[in-house]
């Protein structure tokens, strides 16, 4: 989950009785599954709701580049270094989409940015925590990415078109980045001592931070109840973190992996894995900025926006003297 | 040396441009000035890695019994035939484009001209890499035009950036024994015909952009026969760290 703690402005979640006029209207175009489009009229709250997730989405893909951008000049092969790059690429990509998602909302691209870099936007806490060796650029594909899917695959029936839409494209490339992520871990777990050893670390590292991609336990979000009446989300934190535990443990078996949670067992009566309790006060510190690379993530991004004020103005100024030669010449 | 030796030299020396300048760029991703250049820096070092990568696929063949990430990753700096132009460093953005373009108007003409060599392995890569290149050189172009005739900045910087790399662009047009030899056997490119080309587009830019074309002085070479600059070394450390450090691991 790439927006894992959105703020919906709401205390409580009104029932449809309570809501009047306008917004009574909306909340049943939303019951009917009406999708909202841009120029549809929708509540205050629920506009500025999806500018938040939509931002942190757009953010999360833009900074989650550094992670992996700092193994690209290192990856060990070619064909390995042309799927990084393809797969970095397609972050940018997505982040594009992502922001003109948002900017049907009337914001802009310019402010959403702005606002990241001075720390008041967030982006996930995954892309928090470091890359020291290759095998971390399997975990980030085969779990980050696998987590983003579980997420995002109900954001493709999200009640806001634009967001839909933008995460039909994304959920497609997104399986793919996984699939490869899988594949280098696969081949790590069947390499060498070391490379079993490189892998079973970055996943024991990777585990709990990608639990908490998926956002604080239910009943500590009533913003989450919100979400979930304007059918932005589709399913509780709590359903999708049980929906990825359960489809990635016999997959980290398949790889001969052991799982980094003591409590971790199989719940023959429910029909799910029990797991551990999540250290919330780590979620929490890393969301506040502590986590290990959030200085160095948002320093990183905000030197790369500054140093290039130039380009950008070059590009600008220059595009304005063609458009008035182009006039003269008319 | 024999022809064998001199086409593996040849196809070395293409794989080894493509390369070299394709890990340059990937060194910007993530730090690029906008989001589209996020994509477009690595969309053509995806391109020029891809390249590589086929070029390094068939000096391996030519070599027999080598593979090309075991010449990507396991040879040392003499043994590295790019020119200087492309290992320089990325320097800012004006520096990247700058280099990018001088590059970009000599690998065009070069495919195109490779695209009919008497070497059908040779034409296949070239005549696929040129489609790739059309774009690089329009998008690098652009911008050398974007920061000539920019604000006054960008054309401090870009005037700045070209002249500093000026003294490496003699180097893609010197041949050697190697070209000779690859000339005579219809395989390679005709470096004079190329450089004609190369001219053309870099007046016809710059005359766009209101740069000034450099003199031609002294020029540094080496490259091509394994004799670097000092950055190459550094350049080599970062990429190949990882199979140097697990020389029996596969990944």
């Amino acid at each position: 989950m790439y927006s894992q703690f959105v703020d919906t402005g709401s205390d409580r979640v009104l029932s449809s009785e309570e809501l009047e006029g306008l917004e009574r209207a909306f909340q049943e175009r939303i019951d009917d599954e009406i999708t909202i489009e841009p120029r549809d009229w929708m509540p205050e709250k629920y506009r500025e709701t999806l500018v938040r997730q939509i931002s942190q989405h757009a953010h999360s893909e833009i900074v989650g580049m550094l992670p992996e951008g700092n193994w690209i000049t290192r990856a060990p092969n070619l064909r390995r270094k042309l799927i990084l790059l393809a797969k970095v690429q397609d972050e940018a990509g997505h982040g594009l989409y992502l922001y003109s998602a948002a900017e049907t909302l009337g914001v802009s691209r310019e402010e959403l940015i702005d606002a990241l870099h001075a720390g008041k936007a967030k982006y996930s806490s995954i892309f928090n925590y470091p890359t020291p060796t290759w095998a971390d650029i399997g975990c980030i594909g085969w779990l980050v990415d696998g987590a983003a899917i579980v997420n995002q695959i109900p954001l493709c029936r999200c009640s806001y078109g634009p967001y839909a839409r933008a995460m039909v494209r994304v959920c497609k490339e997104e399986s793919f980045h996984q699939r490869q992520g899988y594949e280098i871990m696969l081949d790590l777990c069947r390499g060498t001592d070391e490379q079993r050893r490189m892998a079973q670390d970055a996943f024991n590292r990777w585990w709990w931070p990608c639990l908490m991609m998926f956002g604080p336990a239910d009943g500590a979000s009533v913003h989450s109840q919100q979400s979930m009446a304007w059918k932005i989300k589709r399913h509780t934190n709590d359903d999708l973190r049980q929906r990825f535990i359960d489809q990635t443990v016999p997959q980290a078996e398949h790889l001969g992996l052991s799982i980094p949670d003591p409590d971790l067992k199989w719940n023959e009566e429910q029909g799910h894995y029990d797991y551990g309790e999540i250290d919330w006060n780590e979620f929490w510190q890393v969301l506040k900025g502590n986590g290990p690379c959030n200085r160095e993530r948002l320093e990183a991004r905000r030197n790369a926006y500054e140093d290039g004020a130039w380009v950008r103005e070059a590009a600008r100024v220059h595009a304005e003297k063609r458009a008035r030669r182009e006039r003269e010449a008319a | 040396m024999s022809d064998d030796q001199h086409l593996q030299t040849y196809v070395l020396r293409l794989a080894d441009n493509a390369l070299v300048l394709g890990q340059r760029l990937s060194e910007w991703v993530g730090h690029a000035p906008a989001l589209e250049e996020e994509m477009a820096t690595a969309n053509v070092s995806l391109d020029l890695i891809g390249q590589a990568k086929s070029w390094l696929e068939y000096a391996a063949e030519l070599r027999g019994g080598d593979d090309a990430d075991r010449l990507a990753f396991h040879r040392d700096v003499l043994d590295f035939h790019n020119t200087l132009l492309v290992e320089q460093p990325n320097g800012d953005y004006a520096m990247t484009i700058a280099r990018q373009f001088l590059f970009d108007a000599f690998h065009l003409p070069l495919l195109e001209q490779l695209a009919g060599s008497a070497d059908p392995r040779v034409a296949e890569i070239a005549a696929k890499s040129a489609k790739e290149v059309g774009y690089h050189l329009r998008r690098s172009g652009e911008w050398m035009i974007r920061f000539g005739d920019g604000t006054d900045e960008s054309r401090r910087r870009v005037i700045d950036a070209v002249e500093r790399l000026w003294p490496f662009t003699g180097e893609l047009f010197t041949g050697d024994a190697v070209d000779e030899a690859m000339l005579a056997a219809g395989v390679g490119a005709d470096l004079a015909a190329v450089r004609e080309r190369w001219s053309g587009h870099v007046d016809e830019v710059f005359a766009e952009a209101g740069l000034e074309r450099p003199e031609d002085g002294w020029m540094q070479s080496g490259g091509k026969q394994g004799h670097h600059s000092e950055h190459l070394g550094y350049l080599l450390a970062e990429m190949q760290q990882l199979p140097r450090a697990y020389p029996d691991a596969r990944w």
